[in-house]
């Protein structure tokens, strides 16, 4: 064991934490909507998208067909492409084959770990491995134990387990927020999901919120760069 | 599934990570956790049964401040979860 695996270990710990609560809500809430044991396991597994699941779970239950469930995870993972893409910069040191197997692990926790993480220094391939590994066993083990738990949890609302999600959403959100402007984007970005999101059919609401309101703020940094200059002038 | 969860896991890493990404591109992505996080959570909170509903009966926009609460404060995912779920049951019980 390498001291950068050691430390991806320790980095790991949050994650494993914030996990937990999500992962025993998710178990509990697949098994009761009718997912067995080994397959919560196996899409814990291969699948490991936390937000995802639960959806992939609940359209399960509905019958939903294949493509509506592929679809609609995809358009909700499809955030995850704008966060490594934001870590890719910071990972030029690692080969891209290597590069290709660590972007399987990289959920929104690990995404939030990682990049505050490389912005201080640049990390090795031991660190994301300890990291990354030990995330996902804690994925799993709290997902499979919910599981085991859930035959005995008639009513899991009583339990607030319905609202892991939305709170896991609020400490990510939190974590992300690091000056004013974001706050402004956020606020720009919940209102248009919202609008969108009553107007307009599908899930579009997600990704049109996002672009719309990223580029609302290099448009506000751009002219706050201006109005500066002009100042100064 | 797997697939549509891992290749936009993938792809930007594989990719990126080998050419040079504009100032520009990056103060965009920047934004991007935010924009997103911000978007997937307003319509838990705020929307119920394809409706907006902004009132006192809403538990999940009542749960929502002391979690916010907890976040910034503690800066932690696990206490922020705890205090979310914990809100819901105490609301669930009252209202």
């Amino acid at each position: 064991m390498t001291a950068d695996f050691k430390n991806g270990v320790k980095a790991a710990l949050p994650v494993v934490f914030g996990y937990f609560p999500i992962g025993l809500a998710f178990g509990v809430l697949a098994v009761q909507s009718g997912m067995s044991i080994m397959e919560i396991f196996l899409m814990s597994l291969l699948v490991y998208a936390g937000s995802a699941q639960f959806i992939g779970a609940g359209m399960l239950a509905a019958q939903a067909s294949i493509g509506a469930i592929v679809l609609t995870t995809f358009l909700v993972n499809s955030r995850h492409l704008l966060m490594t893409a934001s870590l890719a910069p910071y990972m030029k040191n690692l080969r891209p084959k290597l590069l290709s197997l660590l972007g399987f692990w990289v959920t929104d926790e690990t995404f939030a770990i990682s990049i505050s993480a490389v912005a201080k220094q640049q990390q090795g391939k031991g660190y994301f491995f300890g990291l990354f590994i030990t995330s996902h066993i804690a994925w799993i083990s709290s997902t499979v134990l919910g599981a085991l738990m859930g035959n005995f949890i008639p009513e899991p609302q009583v339990f607030g387990l319905d609202f892991a999600l939305p709170a896991m959403f609020i400490a990510l959100l939190i974590l992300q927020v690091r000056h004013k402007k974001a706050i402004a984007v956020g606020i720009v970005a919940a209102a248009l999901s919202i609008g969108i999101k009553l107007n307009v059919p599908g899930s579009w609401n997600i990704i049109l919120a996002t672009i719309i309101s990223a580029t609302i703020g290099v448009l506000i940094d751009q002219w706050m760069e201006k109005s500066s200059q002009s100042l100064s002038a | 599934m797997m697939l549509v969860t891992y290749i936009p896991r993938m792809l930007p890493l594989a990719v990126l990570s080998r050419i040079n990404i504009s100032k520009g591109v990056l103060n965009w992505l920047s934004y991007v956790p935010v924009a997103v996080l911000s978007a997937l959570l307003a319509p838990e909170l705020l929307l119920k049964d394809g409706q907006l509903s902004i009132n006192l009966t809403n538990t999940y926009l009542l749960a929502a401040i002391p979690c916010f609460i907890a976040g910034i404060y503690s800066k932690s995912i696990f206490l922020t979860v705890v205090t979310g779920m914990g809100m819901v049951v105490l609301l669930n019980r009252f209202i």
